[in-house]
């Protein structure tokens, strides 16, 4: 689903240059749950946003789904974003003035979906969140957890081939992160691709496989036993 | 042609609406902006086409270039004669006149009793009578001032002339004094200075125009000139040139021929008189152009700052959306799909402050119109603006719309949209 090749990326900073990722390798399969895990600043985020088309590399080859993805001007970006990826932020970035349902239809109507079905589609996917009966509040409305639900509907809703998630327990506390987890061990469940950047050893636990970044290498990479979330869960 | 389609997909307005009720303040000061602006414009130019069309009225019963001449007295002592010689027009000047300036397009002579100096002749009829001015007149003279006869009567024509009959066009005034309301004066005797004179018509009183007014008697020149005894003098021509003819330039050139006539010095600007109606009229043509063309100033000036507002509320509020647009971009919309929601906000919401603008124009125009149709005396009339400058403004708007919103569109896709996520 994924390989990457010898990924370079520096930011310039006036005169002085960054090396952030220096020369990254890997793949990852369809359905696979992966943690990339590393210490505050190792480019876990850079990595992410490389992968989702939000930054673009220096140097190095990527392929998704087997297209390879280069040569990108913000159109394209936009189009394979939409097509291909869902994001997962640590703070949740819904639009404030939007309600729930409105959110997670947000993506199908980038999609050019029609309205009555855009709307069916986001309630069934908040349905599954299970915050159906949530579907007219706004976010203020809402509680951490269900704020993160909601984006998880949401970057479902345009139905990725890989899910991006940049510490999405990141503002949840314990209760609320093992449910965020139960969630995405679900979708993964159903062949859905995921990567979670996290710092906490024990949501990693609950992915298939730990990427572990230093200074810009990957230094350990293996699988896990995975932890079910929902048995943290009542 | 991507932005065409934009236009029509109702879920393009979903996004608009959502994004302009939800920012309800921002929406409101901006259409306000506008507002003023095109209301500004809209009353203002109505109001000085009111002005233009209330001057319009006041001269159109006469014609625009013409002019009134007369004698006086010279002033400067020239072939002989003394200095204070009276002068006095003679009906054989016309045809100089007409010979010499060929400008000239119709010449009337006018005689009148009671008009400068000297008492109304009394005109009796039955039992009633009261004093009115009397006009000896050519027919001629309803092609440079033109007379509104009532139904049933007419103006004194040739034949008149002619045959010296002793027929009169009476006034509006004249007949409610002198007849009885349910009384037709056509065909009835008055007595004008006790000759009996038959009443041919009923004159329509115009208000402006000089001094005539609601109680002027017409009679023909010719009888005038038999019954007063004033042979081949003339108290005054009233003189209209062509259309395309400089009126200042006209009259120059007749007071020029008029001296060489009646032997006076080409340097005395007292022995004849004029009133150039023409150059008044320019110069009141003048000032509305004037007006309306502030006004045309003032008003786009005004509309051109709301729009700019409306520019920078949107830059404003495209700052304060950075993320939202992160997210949205995130999400999927293509840097063109950005720009034109963030244009046809602009455009939409420098229509809906422009169309209320005009609507509220319309109605203090409304209102000014009631407050000024009694004023007959002031020339105000019909404060309209005519439906092309309203379309143009609506045009104007939408293309500055555009343009100003091309700003704060390039500012919100110019952002990457990593950089816009990680905005606070
Ligand atoms: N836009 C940028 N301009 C300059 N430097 C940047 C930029 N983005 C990230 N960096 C730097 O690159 C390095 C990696 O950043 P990154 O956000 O990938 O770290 P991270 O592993 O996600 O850290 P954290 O766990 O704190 O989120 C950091 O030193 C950061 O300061
Ligand atoms: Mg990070």
């Amino acid at each position: 689903m994924i390989q990457i090749k010898n990924l370079h990326k520096s930011y310039k900073m006036g005169a002085s240059s960054l090396h952030v990722l220096k020369g990254i390798n890997f793949e990852v399969e369809e359905g696979e749950l992966v943690a990339i895990m590393g210490s505050s600043g190792s480019g876990k985020s850079t990595l992410l946003n490389i992968l989702g088309m939000l930054d673009v590399a220096d140097e190095g080859d990527y392929i998704l789904d087997n297209v390879p993805i280069k040569d990108l001007n913000e159109t394209k970006a936009a189009k394979y974003r939409n097509k291909f990826l869902g994001f997962v932020f640590q703070s949740f970035n819904l639009i404030n003035y939007k309600s729930a349902l409105e959110n997670v239809s947000l993506p199908l109507y980038y999609q050019g979906i029609a309205r009555k079905e855009r709307q069916v589609l986001a309630l069934d996917y908040l349905q599954r969140v299970g915050l159906k009966d949530w579907a007219t509040h706004l976010p203020s409305e809402l509680s951490g957890g269900q704020k993160q639900r909601v984006a998880i509907a949401r970057a479902m809703a345009s139905r990725p081939k890989v899910l991006l998630a940049d510490e999405p327990t990141g503002a949840l506390d314990t209760k609320t992160s093992y449910e965020v987890m139960d969630l995405i061990q679900k979708i993964n469940q159903e062949g859905k691709t995921i990567l979670v950047v996290t710092h906490e050893p024990d949501i990693a636990q609950m992915c298939k496989r730990i990427v572990q970044l230093k200074d810009g290498v990957i230094i350990e990479d293996k699988k896990v036993e995975q932890v079910i979330a929902s048995k943290y869960v009542q | 042609m991507n932005s065409l389609k934009a236009l029509f997909d109702q879920d393009t307005w979903q996004e608009i609406f959502g994004s302009i009720s939800k920012n309800r303040t921002r929406t409101v000061i901006t259409v306000i902006g506008v507002l003023w602006g095109i209301f500004i414009y809209i009353a203002l130019s109505g109001a000085a086409k009111g002005l233009d069309n209330g001057f319009e009225r006041q001269f159109e019963n006469i014609a625009m270039n013409s002019m009134f001449v007369w004698a006086q007295r010279t002033s400067i002592p020239y072939d002989g004669f003394k200095i204070g010689r009276n002068i006095e027009l003679k009906l054989s000047d016309i045809e100089y006149l007409k010979k010499r300036v060929p400008e000239i397009e119709f010449v009337a002579p006018r005689n009148a009793r009671g008009v400068f100096g000297g008492t109304s002749p009394l005109v009796v009829r039955k039992n009633k009578s009261s004093n009115y001015n009397v006009y000896g007149d050519f027919p001629e003279y309803t092609k440079i001032a033109t007379k509104k006869i009532y139904d049933g009567g007419r103006f004194i024509n040739e034949e008149d002339i002619k045959y010296r009959r002793k027929v009169c066009v009476i006034g509006e005034r004249t007949q409610t004094e002198l007849f009885a309301e349910d009384e037709n004066p056509i065909g009835q005797y008055v007595r004008i200075d006790n000759i009996y004179f038959q009443v041919i018509g009923v004159h329509k009183y115009v208000p402006g125009g000089g001094f005539e007014s609601d109680g002027d008697i017409f009679i023909p020149f010719e009888t005038y000139r038999q019954i007063y005894n004033s042979g081949e003098s003339v108290q005054w021509f009233t003189i209209a040139a062509y259309d395309d003819a400089d009126v200042v330039a006209v009259e120059k050139d007749i007071k020029a021929v008029l001296k060489r006539i009646h032997r006076v010095s080409p340097d005395d600007e007292r022995a004849f008189g004029g009133f150039n109606l023409g150059e008044i009229f320019n110069k009141i043509v003048g000032f509305s152009k004037g007006m309306t063309l502030l006004s045309l100033i003032v008003g786009i000036a005004t509309i051109i700052a709301g729009v700019i507002g409306i520019g920078n509320i949107l830059l404003i509020s495209v700052k304060e959306r950075t993320k939202e647009l992160g997210v949205r971009r995130a999400l999927g919309a293509t840097p063109a799909e950005v720009r034109n929601q963030i244009i046809i906000e602009s455009v939409f919401l420098t229509l809906v402050a422009g169309i209320l603008g005009i609507i509220l124009g319309a109605f203090v125009l409304a209102g000014i119109n009631a407050a000024t149709l009694d004023l007959t005396d002031f020339p105000y009339t019909n404060p309209t603006v005519p439906i092309p400058y309203i379309l143009g403004a609506l045009f104007i708007m939408v293309f500055l719309g555009t343009l100003i919103g091309l700003i704060p569109a390039q500012r919100a896709v110019s952002i990457k949209p990593i950089d816009a996520l990680r905005e606070e």
